[in-house]
């Protein structure tokens, strides 16, 4: 049975394979013959490729070639070659004349350039896929078009209140504190949006955003696109966990999702223990005030605290900032407050409350602080044991926050952390202001 | 001279009002959309900023209210927006506005072009609603 190459390019692949293999392995064409039962001559009409192959002599052939039958099969070859004819078709121009009526040669002489070649060919297609899809994103992405907006705003108040700061030498120091405060505000969001808007061009798994960022970052988006409030969870408890899960992207992933199924968790905990229905209205009477609500969570302070930062943004309800970090200052949770970041990687302040909170467990404590742009905060803080462990508690200390504006009466001086902080003469500086 | 500041983002707004403060206007601000007309007929300002991205409603849809109406069919608008497109600009000035800048200008060109806007409507015999 004589095949052309025009005929049947995919054995006469199969055949070059073989003869490549035998090659490479020092075999003699006649002892491999002989092994599996037909002539040299045969063998060598096959090795040509002018005889077809398959079944039980491609079988025999691999195994005494030390080879799976599908590495001889036609499929990787017969791949190459339509993909080299693609190849050869998106080429242009003069210059550019593939000899296409040679493509089997080619394929049988040089089969490693020719899966390079094939292999480059399809990371091209792949890539000018990604770039139209992109382009296309930029043209008519509604979510990508808003996350533009949300960006070149911030820049614009970043730019306009940049000007005013460097060029108006007789501000008033009130004003030159307003503006600080808003230059630190719009850098925050300006970070938070870039962020996102990088994550939406990352295409994921399933053509949707990556995870680009850590577990524990992906379950803060998570939080903060909620509000740090799940109306799911608060009406059907744990059960109510999946359904927040699934209208989430980045998800998918398992530590993330572990990460998010832990924490929605201990929220949904934190729900059926302190109900909204009835907390809600506690602390509005309380005109959100910790401190008359210690009594609805004896020996947990910091379940007050949590629920307070998870009440649903309704009107009236503060805007309040929240920091969980453990003996060892990493962040557990966090629901940051415009002026006011706990980093959830760089230290924070040593004089925070939070901080000192460790060292009177149990004890809530209210202080107000002042940031060096003369931000003032009213902030809460409390130590508790964690999570029963086998061995002395772990133990978290918990800050809410909420903006005091122009109150608190006596303020501590605190900074934003080292690296940002301007009150150069602070005994408790451990390193220099980058900020400068 | 009275300016409605139309937008929604708090510091560009704090910004923005200091600026044409400076430069002599009484500014009056907004922060949605949707009540934007009922504040244009309060105000009466002379220049309207408008944003184009407003919770509630669109500045293009503000902006073909105000030229629907008599009383604002003159009135000098300029629109800011952050997305640059000139499908924007063709939009906003198929639509009636006088002037537009595309975020993030600089402070200079938004107090020339607002004063550029005063002298314009003065010169067409006034904006003012």
């Amino acid at each position: 049975m004589s095949v052309t190459p025009a005929a049947d390019r995919r054995a006469a692949l199969t055949g070059s394979r073989i003869r490549e293999r035998r090659m490479a392995l020092g075999r003699r064409q006649g002892d491999l013959a002989r092994e599996v039962g037909i002539s040299a001559s045969y063998l060598n009409l096959i090795e040509h490729n002018k005889r077809r192959i398959g079944g039980k002599l491609l079988i025999d052939i691999a195994r005494a070639l030390g080879l799976e039958p599908g590495a001889l099969s036609e499929g990787a070859e017969a791949s190459v070659f339509e993909t080299l004819q693609a190849a050869a078709a998106a080429q242009s121009g003069p210059a550019a004349r593939p000899e296409t009526d040679r493509i089997d040669a080619f394929v049988g002489r040089f089969p490693g350039w020719a899966r390079t070649i094939a292999g480059q060919h399809r990371r091209i297609a792949a890539l000018e896929a990604l770039t139209d899809a992109l382009r296309d994103r930029l043209s008519h992405d509604p979510v990508l078009a808003e996350a533009m907006h949300e960006v070149l705003s911030t820049v614009a108040a970043i730019r306009s209140t940049a000007a005013i700061l460097a060029e108006d030498d007789g501000l008033d120091p009130q004003w030159r504190a307003r503006f600080h405060r808003n230059l630190h505000e719009e850098a925050e969001r300006l970070s938070a949006r870039a962020t996102g808007l990088i994550q939406h061009f990352e295409p994921g798994p399933g053509g949707g955003p990556a995870a680009v960022s850590t577990p524990e970052e992906t379950v803060e988006a998570l939080f903060d696109i909620a509000g740090h409030h799940f109306p799911e969870i608060e009406a059907a408890g744990a059960e109510g966990i999946a359904p927040v899960l699934s209208r989430t992207e980045g998800m998918e992933d398992g530590p993330t999702r572990a990460l998010a199924v832990a924490a929605l968790t201990d929220y949904a905990a934190d729900a059926a223990r302190l109900p909204l229905a009835d907390f809600a209205g506690r602390a509005a009477e309380a005109g959100f005030e910790p401190e008359a609500l210690w009594p609805l969570a004896p020996g947990d302070p910091a379940l007050v605290l949590r629920r307070l930062a998870s009440l649903p943004p309704e009107t009236g309800v503060p805007d309040f900032g929240l920091a969980v970090v453990d003996a060892a200052g990493a962040v557990l949770r966090r629901r940051r407050l415009a002026g006011f970041t706990v980093p959830r990687f760089a230290p924070g302040c040593p004089l925070w409350p939070i901080y000192r909170a460790f060292g009177r467990p149990l004890m809530p404590e209210r202080a107000g602080i002042e940031m060096p742009d003369g931000g003032r905060f009213a902030t809460w803080s409390v130590s508790q044991p964690g999570p029963p462990s086998a061995g002395p508690p772990a133990m978290r200390a918990t800050m809410l926050m909420r903006d005091a504006g122009s109150g608190e009466g006596r303020a501590e001086p605190v900074g934003p952390g080292c690296a940002l902080c301007s009150r150069e003469a602070c005994t408790a500086r451990r390193r220099p202001n980058l900020a400068g | 001279m009275r300016v409605l500041l139309v937008e929604d983002e708090a510091n560009i707004l704090e910004a923005i009002r200091f600026i044409l403060s400076r430069d002599g206007w009484e500014v009056m601000a907004h922060g949605t959309g949707a009540t934007a007309l009922s504040e244009v007929a309060r105000v009466r300002p002379d220049v309207v900023v408008l944003d184009v991205m407003l919770p509630g409603r669109s500045g293009f849809d503000i902006l073909r209210d105000l030229r629907a109406a008599d009383e604002t069919r003159t009135l000098p608008v300029l629109m800011l927006t952050a997305k640059g497109q000139s499908r924007d600009r063709e939009t906003a000035m198929a639509l009636g506005a006088d002037a537009f800048l595309t975020k993030p200008f600089s402070n200079a060109e938004l107090v020339e072009t607002v004063r550029g806007l005063l002298a314009e409507g003065a010169g067409q015999g006034g904006g003012a609603v």
